[in-house]
């Protein structure tokens, strides 16, 4: 009887291994099940599932979509002082890895750390719109649990909810969303008069429910008062978390929401791109993780009415996590996001 | 740097390589989806839609239209528009507004 032969592919956490076809399939139809099962939603259909299969059960060590089919890819976290300086940091990207779009952002990636360096950082916003011909953006994550004791003034929500404070947690988490929704208005206002072209709120919810509150609030204001700009709302995770429970957005409640509830109210406070992400579990194989991620994705494609671009970065929508994402995992996430979903971008 | 690249070479439209930063624009400003977007910057550049991730066809199409090529290649032109020159170009093109073109005009009275 002959023996199957074995495919090399990878584990969530970026391990190579060795999975025959058959094992590649069976991991594909648990993670499009468990999705559909956990997200409330659609498995993907056997075309679907064939199509991924054919993607993943592959020793090729690069894939790609077919000519014509490219999309945009928005990277954040493309201009800070990895290389040289900011602006080589930015042009590099620009010329030499050809993204198109570039980010502008400081390496303690949160609004309220910005705010204190604000005139610093327009600065280089403003000399980045010399040097580049690509739009630039400006990002940074909300981090809402930057504003709770001891990094900030509001006591913490983390210690009040153990104890029982349930609404003494929930004030504090109001009050701090309050004040994160200034500090964004605060920093994007300079960015925006130093030229940038859009605002980035990456990592959105990363801090549960109100953190994604502030972030609508503050894109709403931004959209009344610049027409034009850019706005992309990235999600931290697929669910987001209740640590307040109660939060609500045009009398929506937030917590629990998976992404196509949350690309309803993003749409409706006005952002120009929506960035759905759903982690990766590191044990499972990177087939297990892409058909959990696209299931859970899937629904956003059917209401979309502005550019979903899904994240591809380490640890989410399919790519291990790890330090150096191999470029067969990284491009056959790329090839499947856009030949199953029609993605945007990403 | 290494997946940024491994994604811009497997599905990424290659940004001022080809067309791509003009579409991402259309993304921004407009709020558009990838289809429309392509379609309205290749009917405002006068080609196909396949042509605007062609890096051979859009430098041709760039440099015609004078909306920025890029400045670190050998084969670089200095007397063309670049940067913030390119940028008053893709504005009137594109007809939208770019936000550091529009500071620019204000701050120096155009």
């Amino acid at each position: 009887m002959p023996v199957e032969p074995k495919i090399p592919t990878r584990l969530g956490d970026g391990s190579l291994v060795e999975m025959t076809r058959s094992e590649i399939k069976t991991d594909l139809e648990e993670g499009t099940a468990l999705a559909a099962k956990r997200a409330k939603c659609d498995p993907l259909t056997q075309s679907e599932l064939d199509h991924l299969l054919d993607i993943y059960a592959s020793a090729a060590r690069f894939t790609a979509v077919d000519i014509g089919d490219e999309v945009i890819l928005s990277n954040d976290g493309t201009g800070t002082k990895y290389i040289g300086s900011v602006g080589t940091d930015l042009q590099i990207y620009e010329q030499v890895v050809g993204v198109d779009m570039v980010e502008l952002w400081q390496i303690d990636y949160s609004y309220k750390a910005v705010k204190t360096n604000v005139a610093h950082e327009a600065q280089w916003m403003k000399i980045a719109q010399m040097l580049l011909t690509n739009p630039v953006q400006y990002g940074a994550m909300p981090d809402l649990g930057r504003y709770s004791q001891p990094d900030g003034p509001i006591p913490n929500w983390s210690e009040l909810l153990p104890l029982g404070k349930i609404a003494e947690a929930r004030a504090a988490q109001e009050q701090a969303a309050e004040m994160l929704v200034t500090d964004i208005q605060y920093v994007a206002d300079h960015m925006i008069e130093a030229g940038a072209d859009g605002i980035d709120f990456d990592t959105t919810g990363a801090a549960g429910d109100c953190d994604f509150q502030a972030a609508l609030i503050a894109c709403r204001k931004l959209r009344e008062k610049y027409p034009h700009l850019g706005i992309e709302i990235g999600m931290a995770g697929e669910f987001v978390i209740g640590m307040h429970g109660q939060a609500e957005f045009d009398g929506k409640r937030l917590a629990g929401l998976w992404p196509k509830q949350q690309l309803e109210l993003v749409q409706k406070a006005g952002a120009s791109i929506f960035g759905p992400c759903v982690n990766i579990n590191t044990g499972k194989s990177t087939a297990w993780n892409i058909a959990r991620a696209i299931t859970m994705i899937k629904p956003c494609m059917e209401i979309a009415e502005i550019p979903i671009h899904v994240n591809v970065g380490m640890g989410v929508g399919g790519v291990p996590t790890c330090v150096y994402p191999p470029a067969d995992a990284t491009s056959r996430a790329s090839k499947s996001f856009v030949e199953i979903l029609r993605i945007d971008g990403y | 740097m290494g997946m940024e690249g491994s994604h811009s070479q497997a599905a990424g439209m290659g940004g001022l390589r080809t067309a791509g930063d003009l579409v991402a624009r259309m993304q921004m400003t407009k709020r558009m989806r990838i289809k429309e977007a392509k379609q309205y910057v290749a009917d405002k550049l006068g080609c196909g839609v396949r042509d605007l991730s062609d890096p051979v066809a859009m430098e041709t199409i760039r440099l015609e239209k004078g909306i920025g090529t890029l400045a670190f290649t050998s084969a670089v032109h200095p007397g063309d528009p670049g940067m913030i020159e390119a940028k008053f170009n893709i504005s009137k093109l594109l007809d939208i507004p770019i936000n550091s073109v529009e500071r620019f005009k204000e701050r120096v009275g155009l």
